[in-house]
């Protein structure tokens, strides 16, 4: 499948890259892995008049702390973020679920913040960064603006970014040390996108929830964060009764659409299931 | 669309190609430097039979233009063997562990577990199986280019090589 034509334009600044894509104008896509636009160019769902490769801007890769933040550049590779110590030990919830993405090529290539910059509501990044609470730094014409990811997604493929716009850097609020985690991803196979997944990130302290984040892939237009089960379950000792109310409530915000993957009412129930698997890993795991 | 001059290193050799910016990767290695051990099978980035090495990981060709690794050092099924014939420890894993049947998979195979042993040296039989799950092959039933990894990890480590109790 040959994709159809195009100008290559390599920038290596993100100054230039902007510029790049507004003065090209609609005709212009950023491509970053590419894993995600050239299946799509190659079958001509795609037909950019010019692409804008951002593999040369230095200034988005690497993964540093920043006071109680912890920047990712938006080049870092899946597999960068499983290799990193650094996010390994403060947020592995990221390492857990980039190895849940595609396959051992994709993830050399894929880079996160294409994953979650694309709209796809496909992408796993997406929901566990609206659990984290991450914002997203955005750069256009008009300079540098933040967006928080739980704001960020309006449908499928639709986001808060204007055209001409490139997501620089993920910034997640560090999670408390010892906190619990993880990431349930039910998957046909290698390289699926999800049935149903569930994001959860907690903190416990006397037996009893202090804090609670929930986010759900593939279950909706968009990725969705469960603010009401993540209430239900704050101040909860994770009992089985209050864990059962928080999987009604998360399954009341899913509209799953029907399709190779299962019937809606199926993939909704299912992400009630990786929920519970989710709360159970992320309580053992916050010491309860 | 003007092409483009690109230059990189394949299999240790300097290389030159004008290409379209569209041209696939896949297709400069297999139509303009006529190496054709790199398969093209699902064309869609999920088989892995494309697989090539560059600049130190394992990518797939038919999912990245030319233009886009100008510079990079790539090496292929070609340049896995030494440059008096001797194969590599991969290449006879799976001659001697029959890694193999039709063969279509095999170049991406044996590139891609080339990565994973310069990653890991000795993986456990979860870890070879996590790290070919981006290359599909629809003979063996994988049993034997497990096998086969076992093997070469196993020469490259200069140890004797046990095969499993079945």
């Amino acid at each position: 499948m040959i994709p159809g034509s195009f100008a290559y334009h390599r920038p290596s600044s993100v100054k230039e890259a902007v510029g790049l894509l507004g003065s090209l104008g609609d005709d212009a896509r950023a491509i970053a892995g590419g894993h995600s636009l050239i299946p799509m160019m190659k079958l001509r769902l795609a037909s950019p008049s010019h692409l804008v490769d951002l593999v040369g801007v230095a200034d988005l890769k690497g993964i540093r702390e920043d006071g109680k933040d912890i920047l990712i550049g938006a080049m870092t590779t899946q597999h960068e973020v499983i290799a990193s110590d650094l996010l390994t030990k403060k947020i592995p919830i990221l390492s857990e679920t980039a190895t849940l993405i595609a396959d051992p090529q994709v993830r050399y290539v894929g880079t996160i913040g294409g994953n979650v910059a694309n709209g796809d509501p496909g992408n796993d990044m997406p929901a566990v960064m609206m659990c984290l609470n991450a914002t997203y730094h955005a750069v256009g014409k008009s300079g540098e603006r933040r967006i928080a990811a739980r704001e960020f997604y309006q449908g499928a493929y639709f986001t808060a970014l204007e055209p001409g716009e490139i997501v620089t850097a993920i910034r997640i609020p560090t999670p408390a040390a010892g906190h619990g985690y993880a990431y349930e991803k039910l998957k046909r196979k290698v390289g699926d996108y999800a049935t149903a997944a569930a994001a959860v990130v907690l903190t416990a302290s006397g037996g009893k929830v202090t804090s609670c984040s929930i986010g759900l892939t593939n279950v909706a237009e968009t990725p969705l964060w469960a603010e009401e089960a993540s209430k239900i379950l704050t101040g909860s000792a994770l009992d089985a009764a209050t864990v059962k109310k928080a999987v009604a409530a998360a399954e009341a915000i899913t509209s799953p659409a029907s399709d190779s993957r299962g019937p809606a009412a199926y993939r909704t129930k299912m992400a009630g299931v990786m929920l519970t698997r989710a709360l159970g890993r992320a309580k053992a795991r916050a010491g309860f | 669309m003007a092409k483009s001059q690109v230059s990189m290193t394949v299999n240790d050799k300097k290389v030159e190609g004008l290409v379209e910016p569209r041209m696939l990767l896949i297709h400069f290695l297999r139509e303009q430097l006529h190496l054709t051990g790199p398969h093209i099978g699902c064309d869609t980035s999920h088989c892995g039979a494309c697989t090539v090495d560059l600049d130190g990981k394992s990518v797939k060709s038919c999912t990245m233009f030319a233009v886009q690794v100008n510079g990079a050092d790539i090496r292929t099924i070609e340049g896995m063997a030494a440059a008096d014939g001797t194969l590599h420890a991969l290449q006879e894993g799976f001659r001697e562990m029959h890694g193999l049947q039709c063969g279509f998979c095999t170049p991406g195979m044996i590139v891609r577990a080339y990565r994973l042993l310069q990653e890991n040296k000795d993986p456990t039989e979860d870890e070879i199986r996590f790290g070919i799950s981006g290359n599909l092959c629809r003979c063996t039933g994988y049993q034997n280019i497990v096998k086969a990894i076992q093997y070469a990890a196993a020469k490259i480590s200069g140890v004797p090589f046990q095969e499993a109790a079945e």
